[in-house]
């Protein structure tokens, strides 16, 4: 059996499904912001697959995967900063529960 | 021919990243979503690891199981009743995630399994990249060489920390 591009892309698709999915059903803010990293973990490895599989010798991929962890980083340290923020001033972080802008 | 071992090791992963990126969504505990989560960005430093990026496999462990869900749990703690259930889904939500899911899961499958011949040819032979080659293309001001997203980067991280400070402090 030869392990080609396709036996990566599938469990990668099906993870970005997952992520889709929590994203639209949970209201929890920080299982939201979950749900996010398994999308956007998801892309980094279809960039380092494609990277392996069509372009191998060049690091084209692997270097955005490398910056798109740091942003990634960086997103949730400030995500979790303003749910924190949130948090303070409505006691609660239920998506349905924040509809004003003002508390 | 991939060898015997490195296809159960394949199968552990791929089975792995599946099973625990739909638990992470479908828990109820929130403290357990994000273990999930953990084990998944495990899951993808393995995938790394197996195409021969080892630097990469690396940062991801510890940049995103080391750091991010660290931050994660420090937020689910001070925001949450450990041992909290969040809400039953109502089914009308419920049915509107998992018919987009689906939807889209169906769609890209049948376009990579159908619309692409590329994804089934063999893996071809690369060198690993040495560090020396890493820290080259990391710090050079040549063609595909990375020195100004590098900086950039650094700069987002600094706004990042400042920002992070001011949201995040007691008024």
């Amino acid at each position: 059996m030869e392990i080609t591009a396709i036996y990566y892309l599938i469990p990668a698709l099906i993870m970005f499904c997952c992520g889709v999915y929590g994203f639209i059903t949970r209201k929890n803010m920080i299982a939201m912001l979950i749900s996010l990293e398994l999308m956007l973990n998801a892309v980094d490895v279809n960039f380092v697959v494609f990277n392996r599989f069509l372009f191998p010798g060049q690091m084209e991929g692997m270097f955005f995967t490398l910056f798109a962890i740091a942003i990634a980083a960086a997103e949730t340290a400030i995500a979790i900063a303003i749910i924190i923020n949130i948090f303070r001033a409505a006691r609660n972080i239920d998506v349905r529960s924040l509809n004003e802008m003002k508390f | 021919m991939e060898s015997v071992g490195s296809i159960i090791l394949y199968f552990i992963v791929a089975l792995s990243m599946i099973v625990f990126s739909v638990m992470a969504v479908t828990t109820r505990k929130i403290l357990r979503a994000a273990t999930y989560l953990l084990f998944t960005l495990f899951a993808a430093a393995v995938v790394y690891f197996m195409l021969d990026y080892e630097f990469l496999g690396a940062v991801q462990i510890a940049v995103y199981a080391g750091g991010i869900v660290v931050l994660f749990v420090f937020a689910i703690l001070l925001t949450s009743k450990p041992g909290d259930n969040t809400e039953r889904l109502t089914s009308k939500s419920r049915l509107l995630g998992a018919v987009g899911a689906v939807a889209m899961l169906l769609v890209s499958g049948w376009a990579l399994l159908c619309r692409t011949s590329m994804v089934f040819a063999p893996k071809p032979a690369m060198e690993n990249p040495d560090m020396q080659l890493i820290g080259q293309t990391l710090l050079g001001t040549g063609e595909g060489e990375y020195l100004l997203p590098f900086e950039a980067v650094s700069v987002l991280l600094l706004a990042c920390i400042i920002g992070g400070v001011v949201v995040a402090r007691k008024r």
